[in-house]
């Protein structure tokens, strides 16, 4: 029998501990940070080392048992929910930092050392790891690889793509690659960029085994400028106008008056709650650097028209204008029983349009809309409410949140920002691309993974399957993992 | 009309088992896959103009055929840049030309290669079908970053036929220190001084000097060059030009009699002299690319050296033949870039890298 002959010779690979069959011990993994998808894997391995892991994978790929690669499982979109004819493979046992070169600003690490972790141990040296995604306590490297994670800091300093220099990788066959370099050059002269193609798939090409990240000089100072606008269309404006400057912000965020009313009852950030919308703008670098900068920046917000500016005068006030940013969707989750949280980029000067779109469809389907915005970068996060009990709620919100992404692409933009395509958005990806490009990229997909072991199902659609749109959905009765983490 | 042309071309082409070589002005041919010699040109010159560009996006979207000269006036005009700093490497250079042979000039250590501002990018392909992938958004990673993958790619996967970029302002101030050092100090200097946060956007160690370019916020460029100290290079934007051209003296008569080595390293890799004394070596994008006036039969030496300092070397003027040119990889790499390869040219109508 196959399945026997299976677990036997996982068991040879692997230390009994490392080994997880039984529905309770396999709960746990059932889901990532979208709970409302949610299966037991066919078991759970959790390799110590990269041999183990890659004659895990060895081992699957003779049986041609499916793979599912698991990092903290903090994502949004569903890339780590498992199949239950899959291995759920967990990399939260490589946690270990292998090395670090403070003169390089480099560092080796396994793929499940946390994000945080990482800038962390490198403080010591005045470094850190720049790309911060909100859940940077809990997720882990390798999770962010598969996702070309971002954070408020990637306008300035780049997603997870601009900020790894090498990967060691597993491929479905258990060959081991290395992609990228020591040096700054991401492919040997004759070669192709597989490491940036590999940044991003989502578990649909390799499992990486080993990252080295570049690292960037911590700045000297950091404050932010809030300021407060009688229009989300002033603060879209000012938001080019500060570009136009020739500035390029550490970070630059925008809320709506949903948003900052929803917050300040959480964590009382000190917002204005007499504005339509605020930004939040926020300038790095040595002292002298960020003086200037912060009087030119509010120069232009006040000739933009804000209504108020108040910039930070120290750390924990700094600490206390992002702690409403970065508590925007947990604060969201306590006015409403749900919300459906959207990851849309759009050109930024598309932004009163959409605004004004998002507003129309909410007194379309009678419901409410927060809007959070990474201004800088154009990647808008509306978190549509509603009460799941409430008869035709959900239906509604769905049909909302479809019309919004629909907007997004119209507009130019995209259906996912940062959160990932993973089963959440697989259907939406029909909208943005079309039957050619999907087949070019399940070609790429077999050039690594000949026989769909990888994540299958996720992230690219089949041509059969463009249907309709998935959404997150946080609800009361199933909490998201990580409900206490920031999110963004 | 001209992809309709160029799709009718390709598709001919495949139905027949005939070759096509993709050329802009052909500054960069030197260091790019020789084209068969039964090849048909397809010159993409012909699909030229920038199609949107407003500097408030931070987006430039431009046909591949437009002139990198042109891009570069309009952005300046505009007061922004592409912070890779592309190398011309002639007067005609196009833009498609900078993104099929992904090269990056001095800025790349502090602000990131090509690929790193490659947004999207379409692509008709060998079998002549017109793609795009990637979009015109700072932030997308709705499936693959197959134009990441396209950067670079040489021309072995298709016509490039239209690229998005994001844009930086250019810096408000800027000017560059000398000091006279040697090789060995000046690769320490630069990677500490970097690592020390200090504003740089270039240095490169020639001749016994190293030049530091500091750029950015005014009173930032100011406080960094009292502190590192040096002497202040007399209109340094030309002498950046220049190095990034090669058209610096160090690069001059770079031919198969006396070739220009370049050696990707790590960037903390200790001077080596590799045989053939320091005049004859330049360090370049804060120690991570060397240059070496060096023969090719010392190619194998270097390369070693290459290897064991986390990078690779490549003759890149003046290579005798394919392989010095490009390096050896690994098997089961190589397998995964013959089935990329064939996904995109089934028909082997382009040339290989």
């Amino acid at each position: 029998m196959q399945a026997a002959n299976f677990f036997e010779a996982l068991s040879n690979v692997l230390p009994p501990d490392c080994i997880k069959t039984a529905a309770e011990d396999m709960r746990p993994y059932e889901c990532d940070g979208l709970s409302m998808y949610r299966a037991l894997p066919k078991c759970v391995a959790l390799p110590e080392n990269e041999a183990q892991l890659a004659a895990v994978v060895k081992l699957c790929h003779a049986h041609r048992i499916p793979i599912v690669a698991r990092g903290a499982g903090t994502g949004l979109s569903g890339g780590a929910m498992p199949d239950p004819n899959a291995l759920l493979l967990s990399t939260a046992k490589m946690m270990r930092i292998l090395d670090v070169d403070p003169l390089a600003c480099t560092a080796r690490v396994q793929p499940g050392v946390r994000n945080l972790a990482i800038s962390e141990a490198v403080a010591v040296h005045g470094l850190y790891y720049a790309p911060d995604p909100s859940s940077q306590i809990a997720c882990t490297i390798g999770g962010n690889v598969a996702e070309n994670s971002g954070g408020v800091h990637c306008l300035k300093y780049g997603l997870t793509v601009h900020n790894v220099r090498k990967l060691r990788v597993v491929l479905m066959t258990g060959e081991i690659i290395e992609v990228g370099s020591d040096s700054l050059d991401s492919v040997a002269p004759g070669g192709y960029d597989v490491l940036a193609l590999m940044i991003g798939s989502e578990g649909l090409l390799g499992i990486v085994t080993e990252v080295t990240v570049k690292l960037t000089p911590k700045p000297q100072l950091a404050q932010v400028a809030m300021a407060s606008f009688a229009s989300v269309e002033a603060a879209g404006a000012a938001v080019g106008a500060i570009i136009a400057a020739g500035i390029i912000p550490g970070g630059l965020e925008m809320m709506d008056r949903i948003a900052t009313e929803a917050v300040e009852g959480f964590v009382h950030a000190g917002y204005d709650l007499t504005a339509e919308a605020i930004l939040l703008c926020e300038s790095d670098g040595t002292p002298e650097e960020v003086a200037d900068e912060i009087a030119r920046v509010s120069d232009v917000l006040r000739q933009a028209g804000a209504t108020d500016i108040k910039v930070s005068q120290n750390e924990a006030e700094r600490l206390r204008y992002w702690s409403g940013r970065k508590n925007a969707f947990p604060a969201t989750g306590r006015i409403s029983p749900d919300y459906y949280c959207m990851d849309g980029t759009i050109p930024r000067k598309e932004l009163p349009r959409v605004l004004n779109e998002i507003a129309r469809l909410s007194g379309k389907y009678g419901l409410r809309c927060a809007n959070v915005f990474h201004a800088g970068d154009g990647n808008l996060h509306p978190l549509i409410m509603f009460d799941a009990n409430v008869p035709g709620e959900l239906e509604r919100a769905e049909e909302f949140g479809a019309e919004v992404l629909e907007l997004c692409v119209e507009v130019g933009g995209t259906i996912t920002g940062e959160h990932g395509v993973g089963i959440e958005k697989i259907n939406q990806m029909c909208v943005q691309f079309s039957p050619k490009e999907l087949t070019r990229m399940h070609e790429i997909k077999h050039a690594f993974d000949e026989h769909t072991l990888l994540n299958p199902g996720k992230a690219v659609p089949t041509l059969h399957r463009c249907a309709e749109f998935g959404k997150m959905r946080v609800t009361r009765g199933k909490p998201m993992p990580f409900a206490e983490l920031e999110r963004f | 009309m001209t992809i309709e042309t160029w799709q009718a071309q390709i598709k001919q082409a495949a139905a027949r088992g005939g070759k096509l070589a993709i050329r802009g002005s052909g500054s960069k041919a030197f260091c790019s896959p020789p084209a068969s010699p039964t090849a048909v040109l397809l010159d993409i010159r012909a699909h030229a103009g920038v199609v949107e560009y407003e500097p408030n996006e931070l987006v430039i979207v431009v046909r591949t055929g437009t002139a990198l000269a042109e891009v570069e006036r309009v952005m300046t005009a505009a007061g922004q840049m592409l912070a890779f700093e592309a190398p011309h490497f002639g007067p005609g250079a196009t833009i498609g030309g900078a993104l099929a042979s992904g090269l990056s000039g001095p800025r790349r250590p502090y602000a990131g290669a090509l690929r790193d501002f490659v947004l999207g990018c379409k692509v008709v392909d060998g079998k002549g079908e017109h793609l795009a992938f990637g979009g015109k958004v700072m932030k997308n990673v709705a499936g693959f970053d197959v134009a990441r993958l396209l950067a670079g790619s040489h021309g072995t996967f298709g016509v490039l036929t239209e690229v998005a970029f994001k844009c930086l302002p250019l810096p408000q101030s800027q000017q560059t220190r000398v000091f006279e050092l040697g090789a060995e100090d000046a690769v320490v200097a630069m990677n500490r001084w970097y690592a020390a946060a200090n504003p740089i956007t270039a240095s490169v160690w020639v001749g016994g000097r190293l030049y530091v370019r500091l750029a950015g916020a005014e009173p930032a460029v100011r406080l960094a060059a009292t502190n590192l100290g040096g002497e202040a290079l007399a209109d340094d934007a030309r002498w950046w030009r220049d190095w990034r051209e090669q058209g610096h003296p160090f690069f001059a008569a770079s031919d198969a009699s006396s070739p220009l080595i370049r050696v990707s390293c790590k960037a903390t890799a200790a001077f080596g002299d590799l045989g053939n004394g320091a005049e004859k070596q330049a360090i370049d994008w804060g120690g991570a690319q060397r240059w070496l006036r060096a023969s090719s039969v010392a190619l194998p030496a270097i390369r070693e050296w290459a290897r064991a300092n986390g990078g690779f070397a490549q003759v890149f003027r003046g290579a005798a033949h394919e392989g010095e040119r490009v390096s050896p990889l690994p098997a089961a790499l190589v397998g995964v870039q013959q089935k990329l390869k064939q996904s995109f040219d089934p028909y082997g109508v382009f040339p290989n890298l």
